[in-house]
């Protein structure tokens, strides 16, 4: 950022193009482990919420709460406990992921028609039966439009795991900024804009392989 | 518990509270740079959110600028604001903060204004017209009042996702509470570092619930389910 500096220097680029390599993949890691683990923990959360419709409040209360503190401050207070590790970024990032999944998921399955329900109870499905052959397909769609939006908040929450050593992309980011040097911290920013559009595209042609049907009008 | 009580101790040290790098001194800088970046970005996205919403133009832009936003990573645009305010020669901290705080808190104002006002009841509007109210004065005494609970939705979005940002503030040397947080890291001060946590925590989830507050506030008595 000194003058005379290009905004750009394509060298520099070429030069860590193995780097870049590198960081794209721990920013891949990091987002994926965050939202598998994070469907996993918001379709136990569903589940319950489902069969005990009481408990569907304090869950969304509690995540919702989660969802507010601010990454940093989330990441800062784990690190006297589990230290600068990925561990600490997979809490943050897995705690953000459970608002907009648990409620996807919950809202999804309770949206399915009552006469679908009840055209299946009276072919004799039994409610595990139900779960997984008619309400989990039939809220596919809701669950998918939460699970893009947990994966584009979680590529750019990555970027901010850089403060406690992990990062991917993130990492040019923080570079960028302690060296003054803008080619770095533009390749981390566009890189996870890109990185973003280019999962949420792929989650749309999973989702339309998921659920043929959808596309039929 | 010790640890505990190590951050309860740097929260009972006088020496916290006083001079330019006390508590309330990074407090005030935390509400004073969220508070003027919301105030700007309602000035620029309100009037073009009303505008669109009323005249029933654009709506595919401005509910798309909502998910463009959502892509646009906090961090990444405190970099960018860096890139903006350097050679503009507004130096470090405050200015790069704003930079990014404006851009993140613009998407979610614009896109609810929008909606606020074109799911106003129809029938409500053209009464109105019927009646012979100006189009300025149906925005104005009918569409934003009617709207003013989700307008305000979109704005609390806005004011935590900024309360939030503006605690990374401090890495490019920015004040606010995310000063103890980055200092904290930097000097392997774990006290000061959760302390910090524990303040912009607090501020970011009494920003949610006072909006909520005033959201409820705003609902017209007409309207307001009865129980």
């Amino acid at each position: 950022m000194t003058a005379g500096e290009p905004i750009i220097r394509w060298d520099w680029i070429a030069s860590h193009a193995g780097e870049i390599g590198l960081r794209v993949g721990e920013h891949l890691e990091l987002t994926a482990i965050a939202v598998i683990v994070g469907l996993a923990i918001a379709f136990a959360l569903s589940f319950v919420a489902l069969r005990l419709p009481q408990l569907y409040p304090p869950i969304t209360f509690v995540s919702g709460t989660l969802y507010t503190i601010p990454s940093l401050a989330l990441f800062a207070f784990l690190v006297p406990y589990t230290g600068l590790s990925i561990v600490t970024a997979e809490i943050g990032l897995v705690s953000y992921t459970l608002l907009i999944l648990v409620r996807n998921i919950v809202g999804g399955i309770r949206d399915v028609p009552a006469e679908v329900r009840d055209a299946a109870r009276g072919m004799g499905y039994t409610p595990r039966q139900m779960l997984w052959r008619i309400e989990l397909p039939l809220a596919l769609a809701v669950i998918f439009a939460g699970i893009r939006v947990a994966t584009i908040t979680t590529i750019g929450l990555v970027t901010v795991t850089a403060l406690i050593g992990e990062g991917g992309l993130g990492y040019f980011i923080l570079l960028g900024i302690q060296l003054f040097f803008s080619t770095p911290l533009i390749v981390g920013a566009v890189g996870s804009v890109l990185f973003a559009v280019i999962a949420d595209a792929a989650l749309v042609l999973v989702q339309r392989s998921l659920t043929p049907w959808s596309r039929i009008r | 518990m010790s640890f505990l009580g190590e951050v309860a101790r740097w929260f009972a040290d006088p020496e916290n509270w006083q001079g330019p790098h006390g508590i309330p001194v990074r407090i005030l800088e935390h509400l004073e740079l969220s508070g003027l970046a919301i105030a700007i970005a309602v000035v620029i996205a309100a009037p073009i959110a009303l505008y669109l919403g009323h005249t029933g133009r654009g709506g595919f832009i401005a509910i798309n600028v909502a998910n463009i936003g959502r892509a646009l990573p906090s961090f990444a645009l405190i970099g960018l604001g860096l890139l903006v305010a350097i050679p503009l020669g507004l130096g470090l901290g405050f200015w790069p903060t704003m930079f990014a705080l404006v851009p993140l808190a613009i998407p979610p104002i614009l896109t609810n204004t929008f909606v606020a006002v074109r799911e106003v009841d129809r029938d409500v509007v053209d009464a109105a017209r019927g009646m012979g109210l100006t189009e300025r004065q149906i925005l104005r005494s009918i569409e934003i009042p009617l709207g003013l609970p989700l307008i305000l939705a979109g704005i609390r979005t806005s004011a935590v996702n900024v309360v939030a940002t503006a605690t990374l503030g401090a890495v490019v040397a920015g004040g606010a509470l995310g000063r103890f947080i980055v200092d904290g890291f930097a000097l392997r001060q774990y006290d000061q570092l959760v302390a910090g946590a524990i303040l912009v925590a607090l501020l970011a989830i009494a920003t949610e619930v006072s909006f909520g507050a005033l959201e409820r506030g705003t609902v017209p008595p007409g309207i307001r389910a009865t129980p």
